[in-house]
């Protein structure tokens, strides 16, 4: 008789669900302490469903081939000056603040989910978070690849892990990952399995991405899909532990909406940063950000909701917030990166004639009558010699630590902001989310490192803001820093191409 | 109801599967992206290895679809058969 080969889900079961075993001599609680304090109630961990039903050895093997395609087009991109191929110099300012913002963060969700996978009681989620860990391993580990090669070429990228701990920006993806992993285990796969990989990281790895090959970045496109390609079952992974703890118990749907309201709103205030490089950053456009947001929020979230509806779970609140946000985020954000160049590890500029004209038939109902004067203002003194850079240090969100300069949605020439008093003292937000999220919390937010604070109490190595730059942040001033117009990245991009600018030409002439 | 969506990178292999998706589920909508294709379809999408297979003229398995996938939205279930999305509203 010939062996017939087990189907799919009998080899899930036997090389997953059979590696566990009984506690005969240990307490099951000593052995998952940290099952039970969030107040999240699991009567059967074997209810817990892997839809993908992959095992560790059908893992390796299609990473593997993940790998060798990816990799293949590192070396292809490499060898061919890629980096000459991009659209314009201008792009691969996106990719900076992709490698100094977004890979680090692949780097905290590996550890966060080695944590957690380590404190489930139920195999199932031990063993799909444990590939989820080692995928986001990856991740940074290709994005880091893909992105050295762009370090030879172009300024801002070498100390990016030094800069992440560090400058302000920077601080709000990371303090967005450290507020999800000092949660506990549940409140982590909700904030990061779900909130964020399901309802948000479409926004950031689809049309991103698709915007990377539409402007000849082949190994960006590249990490991307391939990265994306695990956040289809990460996506999963989260849809399925919402559903397993609405199913457990009923005492666990209040927990889980505060969550998803906490993580939606979280997440929506960090995805700023890629409205602006949708918007602002690329300079073939595919679509803008108010039109990914209603392609993978409004309509893939609306789905994903109204099928969760059964379980008593509904729509995020601010949700409508994020919705009117849509108008006026990207072109806020640019704005206020506009005003602190000096102070970031990458370019900005304003957007030339065609651009703002794209912008204008992209966002009717806002750029116009709001941003355009602005930016149009911006220009002029730009041309005249006073290119605008704002001197001093913003306010920041004791939330999500982006500087105060959200408008309120009625009125978007007021500047939102919100306070809370908390033991005689008192905090800031950008919005109500913001808000919320500390007063049911306080005792962790008012513990936040918020980087103008600590540059105000001395606590970053200078007493002024050239000196914070250069020797806390590690920022070769004039280099990494300033309008893109006039950069040395724009003088190499030039170069390149045999280039002059206008200002060169007259130069010559006279 | 609500549309599932799956979205594939733009090459050569993909192509075999987005033809196979197509004949499967006639109602379904292929929008052509760049680097990549992405196919909705209202309520339900399936893959089927059988008629995957029958495309591409070689044997394929339905985890295969890992390599090539970068998104999908609905409920998963995945067999040695097919791979499906379901939304219930």
């Amino acid at each position: 008789m010939t062996a017939t080969k087990l189907n799919l889900k009998d080899r899930y079961r036997l090389l997953t669900r059979d590696l566990d075993w009984e506690y005969s001599y240990q307490n099951r609680k000593d052995v998952f302490p940290m099952e039970e304090f969030e107040g999240i109630k699991i009567t059967d961990w074997s209810k817990w469903e892997d839809p993908f039903r992959l095992t560790m050895d059908a893992y390796w093997k299609y990473q593997a081939e993940k790998e060798k395609k990816l990799y293949a087009i590192f070396d292809a991109f490499a060898q061919n000056n890629g980096q000459q191929n991009v659209k314009d110099a201008r792009y691969v300012n996106a990719i900076k603040l992709f490698l100094t913002g977004v890979s680090p963060l692949e780097y905290q969700a590996y550890n966060g989910f080695a944590h957690v996978g380590r404190q489930f009681g139920g195999v199932g989620a031990r063993v799909a978070c444990q590939m989820q860990s080692l995928d986001e391993l990856r991740h940074v580990q290709t994005q880091i690849h893909a992105m050295s090669h762009y370090n030879k070429h172009f300024d801002g990228f070498q100390d990016f892990a030094h800069m992440h701990d560090r400058v302000w920006y920077l601080s709000v993806p990371k303090s967005f990952f450290d507020d999800a992993r000092s949660a506990g285990p549940f409140e982590f796969m909700v904030a990061i399995g779900f909130s964020f990989e399901y309802v948000l990281t479409n926004l950031l790895f689809v049309p991103f991405m698709s915007g990377a090959a539409y402007n000849g970045d082949m190994a960006t496109v590249t990490f991307g899909f391939s990265a994306q390609s695990d956040e289809a079952r990460h996506m999963t992974l989260g849809l399925e532990i919402i559903k397993f703890l609405l199913e457990q118990h009923p005492d666990n749907v209040p927990i889980v909406q505060r969550w998803i309201n906490k993580w939606f709103w979280r997440g929506t205030r960090m995805l700023a940063l890629v409205s602006m490089m949708m918007d602002y950053m690329l300079p073939n456009r595919v679509m803008s950000w108010k039109e990914a947001w209603e392609v993978y929020f409004e309509e893939a979230g609306g789905a994903l909701f109204k099928d969760l509806a059964r379980y008593g779970i509904e729509m995020p609140a601010y949700a409508g917030t994020a919705i009117a946000e849509k108008e006026h985020l990207s072109h806020q954000t640019w704005s206020i990166f506009y005003n602190y160049t000096h102070a970031a590890a990458f370019h900005t500029w304003m957007p030339d004639e065609r651009e703002m004209d794209w912008l204008s038939e992209k966002y009717p109902n806002t750029f116009d009558k709001y941003y355009r004067p602005r930016f149009e203002h911006w220009r002029e003194m730009e041309r005249a010699g006073e290119r605008f850079y704002n001197p001093t240090l913003p306010m920041l969100c004791q939330t999500c630590q982006i500087p105060m300069g959200f408008t309120e949605m009625n009125d978007p020439t007021l500047v939102s902001y919100r306070q809370s008093v908390y033991k005689g003292e008192r905090f800031n937000f950008c919005s109500d989310g913001c808000k919320d999220i500390f007063d049911h919390e306080p005792e962790k937010y008012v513990q936040s490192w918020l980087p103008v604070h600590q540059i105000y109490q001395g606590n970053c190595g200078g007493a002024d803001v050239e000196t914070v730059l250069k020797d806390y942040y590690k920022m070769n001033l004039g280099v990494d820093n300033m309008d893109y117009r006039g950069s040395p990245d724009e003088q190499r991009w030039k170069q390149w191409h045999n280039l002059q600018s206008a200002e060169d030409k007259l130069k010559k002439a006279s | 109801m609500s549309k599932v969506y799956i979205a594939l990178q733009d090459n050569e292999e993909s192509h075999y599967i987005v033809e196979a998706i197509e004949e499967d589920n006639p109602d379904a909508t292929v929008i052509y992206q760049p680097a990549m294709i992405r196919i909705e379809n209202e309520g339900f999408l399936a893959v089927k290895r059988e008629t995957v297979e029958e495309k591409m003229g070689r044997d394929w398995e339905v985890q295969a679809l890992h390599v090539n996938l970068i998104t999908l939205g609905g409920n998963v279930d995945e067999t040695d058969d097919a791979l499906t999305l379901t939304w219930n509203q």
